[in-house]
């Protein structure tokens, strides 16, 4: 059995705001979802299957269900961090290909912004029961160190430099200045990431993505739902997932889930790495992106860094070209979750509404692929490969 | 610059022992007797072959560094890293007393302990 072809992207929702001061989290939820069904050409009374994940408040499903008073068939609450709005999409086509929901709505929000979070730069105790904490909070492990120890082994093992590293925000950059909605609109060169300071060595202040309050939505459709709809057909052909660790001790930082779920996914699709015309890949640091690039097989390991540079990765010039709405680089990384944008980039690529310096040409086969955690302890992975019908 | 305070692990029922042998100055890492190898953190079940034949081994505190950053961003600097000990599984710790400038990969380290607020000490690595 496969979810191919069952399940299709009736509706992307990408909240304008940045910086929601004024707005409670629940709210900024049920913003999404307006807007995400209202691009579907659907409303709430259609909903009959919900998603959400760790960001949702209280008992997330429960919770956001009662707020926007929704009567569902079918909630699920996985929780893989970043990835979770993947894993999410993957989860819905197959309740779809069941028949346990024909209208599944997926919401993302939060304000790490306006609350004045230290995202990156500090330790984050998480519960006492949590099996590593322990072994691993005392020693401050943050999500900027922990990425960096991802980045030093990788220039350890394949020579990979600061410089290549750097090509992957002026890349994102490149397409931000074109978002009139993104947090980083100024082009900026290797040079000025490279001199920007070092938060945590070897990483760099614009290695790092950008923090912002916001949200996002998707709606997905059973095949019968979309042939109603006016919009245009965006298919779900491969999904993806795999979590990594530690190991059990056996520590390798130079891979990624990816390397599990991009071929998993590539194998459900019937499709190679080199059919693909645009991938949205998760970017809370620059080294997040090069190491997926090499384990989804966009090209060998190790090659990541020379595979970057110089453009590469740059719609209209590039043989990648990746975010295009600048990414969580530039343009947004809301509630600390980047899997939600990924995907909506790669439907406005897939129906030619992203903006007209960026969109690839007849884009006809994308993918979206999330990380959620850390690299450097433990993650959620999922990659997604849709099509335009 | 601000002195580093460490925060005090919270051992539980299963990881007591650990926490217990580094109040006496010694490194555990758990060993499964079924398959042979060892692991880290520690757990009852071996996260390889699933036997319950684990055992505490006191470790030589010999170690090489797997990989490390500096965090600068911080109130006080310091030195995350993952140190692979010659016991054969790789621990997260941080590498102290010396120049972060010196730290390089695979660089030999040493055990040593560093007190916690209220808790047992920590093991770190330093240059050999
Ligand atoms: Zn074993």
């Amino acid at each position: 059995m496969t979810i191919k072809g069952k399940a299709y992207i009736a509706g992307a929702f990408e909240h304008p705001t940045r910086k929601a001061p004024d707005k409670s989290v629940a709210q900024l939820h049920a913003e999404c979802a307006k807007g995400a069904l209202t691009d579907a050409g659907l409303t709430k009374e259609d909903v009959d299957g919900y998603f959400c994940a760790g960001d949702a408040p209280g008992m997330g499903p429960l919770s956001m269900v009662d707020y926007m008073n929704l009567r569902v068939r079918h909630v699920d609450s996985t929780d893989t961090g970043g990835s979770s709005y993947l894993v999410h999409v993957a989860h819905a086509a197959e309740a779809i290909a069941l028949g346990k929901c024909s209208v599944a709505l997926i919401t993302l929000a939060g304000r790490p912004r306006s609350e004045g979070m230290a995202t990156g730069t500090a330790p984050r105790p998480g519960s006492p029961a949590q099996p590593d904490m322990q072994f691993e909070y005392p020693y401050g492990p943050t999500v900027v160190n922990m990425y960096a120890m991802c980045a030093m082994r990788h220039m350890h093992d394949y020579g990979t430099t600061s410089e290549q590293l750097a090509w992957i925000k002026v890349a994102a950059s490149h397409h931000a200045q074109h978002n009139p909605n993104a947090m980083l609109r100024d082009v900026v060169t290797v040079k000025e990431v490279v001199e920007s300071p070092v938060v945590a060595s070897p990483l760099h202040r614009l290695d790092c993505c950008v923090i912002s309050d916001g949200g996002g939505a998707l709606v997905v459709v059973a095949p019968e739902v979309m042939k109603s709809l006016g919009r245009p057909r965006v298919k779900i052909v491969g999904v993806g997932e795999a979590p990594k660790g530690q190991l059990g001790g056996d520590v390798d930082l130079t891979f990624t889930g990816a390397r599990w779920s991009g071929p998993r996914a590539f194998a459900e699709a019937g499709v190679k790495p080199a059919d693909i015309q645009y991938a949205s890949i998760y970017d809370s640091f620059t080294i997040t992106v090069l190491m997926q690039i090499e384990d989804l097989g966009f090209c060998a390991k190790g090659e990541g860094g020379r595979f970057s540079a110089d453009g590469n990765l740059i719609s209209g010039t590039g043989k990648l070209p990746f975010n295009t709405d600048g990414g969580g680089l530039c343009n947004n990384h809301p509630a600390n979750r980047g899997g939600m944008t990924k995907v909506i980039e790669a439907v406005r690529q897939l129906r030619g509404e992203a903006h007209p310096a960026v969109q690839v040409k007849n884009c006809a086969l994308a993918l979206a692929h999330g990380t959620g955690g850390s690299l450097g302890t433990r993650h959620g992975s999922a990659t997604l490969i849709m099509e335009r019908e | 610059m601000e002195e580093r305070k460490l925060p005090a692990p919270e051992p539980n029922p299963e990881t007591a022992p650990y926490w217990d042998a580094a109040k006496n100055g010694t490194l555990f890492v758990r060993r499964c007797a079924a398959c042979g190898r060892a692991h880290h953190y520690p757990r009852t079940l071996c996260p390889f072959c699933f036997s319950d034949k684990t055992e505490w081994q006191a470790a030589s505190g010999n170690g090489t560094v797997y990989s490390f950053s500096v965090m600068l961003r911080a109130p006080a600097p310091y030195a995350i890293a993952y140190v692979t000990l010659d016991e054969g599984t790789t621990m997260l710790t941080n590498i102290v007393d010396c120049d972060f400038e010196s730290i390089r990969m695979g660089m030999r380290v040493r055990l040593v302990f560093k007190p916690t607020e209220g808790g047992a000490p920590l093991p770190m690595f330093t240059p050999a």
